[in-house]
């Protein structure tokens, strides 16, 4: 790898720049790809961009046969982002397990005294009200949205702005009751069927938790599993 | 937004490409070993990196330990040729006795210089 290459690597990591690194496993020649531009001596080949920019869209780095060459295809995207609406209790766990999980987790509610950094030591907190703060935050494909306030005031509108974004996961915390009331409410607001379909509630997969930090394993096992299984889905489709 | 987030595992793969450039820099030889394929089970997942400096000193980690010593040496070898390598370890490995992976997985490591 050529300094220049892996200097470039490091600033757009830094910048958080989703890239690519395409490598002849035979020459060692390297191709930098991003998802409008490209840099190296593949740079003009439609084959290895294509398989680059996929692959970024995916997260997943494999070897290729791109017409005989072995081309290894290394994606380095910004990290995963968990926006919760919501610092309530259970959002303290979540937020450090999803922190060592790989997430850029912002914990968002406008209640001061919730939303301190005593109570979540090293996580961004966002002061705004959920529909402000989650505009601006702007989820995106690598987004997974929670909220967990138990309160239809706070997380109706995180949800709204949520269920209009790419986020890929987006959950919320109450019984089956308080979701059923949920539905109704984004019903009448002229949600559909299939986007108010995207919340995961009851929040977490079904694994009998009890405490704040059970219920935040729960949430952060279905939040990896649809992580996963959507890419797995759509390689074996 | 990150800042002051707990430290995280892709972010240890970060550091370990950091430390690869800092050597360069620091005007030491250095080869960077990635894991590019794996089958069955393999304790490290493909992108895994590892830095080895011309002394034998090494971060990171491509296999948790199974085979780090291998890969060290075939590393030390690719950073005074210049050409990158890839080299293949798992049980039908014939070195399998010294440093196959206990886990049964095969995994496929990709060595280059760093220039």
């Amino acid at each position: 790898m050529k300094q220049h290459t892996l200097s470039r690597l490091l600033e757009d990591q830094a910048a958080k720049r989703a890239v690519a690194l395409a490598t002849d496993m035979d020459s060692g020649d390297q191709t930098l790809v991003y998802l409008n531009d490209a840099d190296g001596p593949d740079g003009s080949n439609a084959q290895v961009l294509a398989a680059a920019r996929q692959a970024i869209q995916d997260d997943r780095s494999k070897v290729y046969d791109l017409s005989g060459r072995r081309i290894f295809i290394e994606t380095f995207n910004p990290p995963l982002r968990m926006l919760i609406v919501g610092a309530v209790h259970i959002a303290q766990p979540l937020s450090r397990m999803a922190a060592v999980a790989g997430y850029d987790v912002t914990v968002i509610d406008p209640r001061g005294s919730f939303a301190t950094e005593e109570r979540f030591p090293g996580i961004a907190l966002n002061s705004e009200w959920p529909d402000d703060g989650m505009r601006g935050l702007n989820p995106d494909r690598r987004t997974a949205v929670v909220t967990l306030t138990h309160d239809p005031k706070l997380d109706d509108p995180g949800l709204e702005i949520a269920l209009k974004s790419d986020a890929f996961y987006i959950g919320s915390l109450g019984s089956r009751k308080t979701h059923a009331g949920r539905v109704e409410r984004f019903t009448s607001a002229g949600f559909t069927d299939t986007e108010i379909g995207r919340i995961h509630a009851p929040v977490g997969l079904n694994i009998g938790s009890i405490s704040p930090a059970e219920i935040a394993v729960s949430i952060l096992a279905q939040i990896t599993e649809v992580l996963h299984r959507n890419i797995e889905a759509r390689e074996a489709a | 937004m990150a800042d002051g987030n707990v430290a995280t595992g892709p972010s240890l793969d970060e550091d370990v490409l950091n430390e690869a450039a800092k050597w360069r820099k620091g005007g030491r030889n250095v080869a960077l070993a990635t894991v590019v394929s794996t089958w069955g089970s393999s304790p490290r997942p493909i992108g895994s990196h590892l830095a080895v400096d011309e002394d034998g000193k090494f971060v990171g980690s491509v296999s948790g330990g199974c085979i780090e010593g291998a890969v060290v040496s075939e590393a030390m070898e690719v950073m005074n040729s210049g050409k990158p390598k890839v080299l293949e370890y798992g049980v039908t490995n014939e070195l399998a006795w010294e440093v196959g992976l206990a886990c049964g997985g095969t995994i496929q490591v990709f060595v280059e210089k760093v220039e």
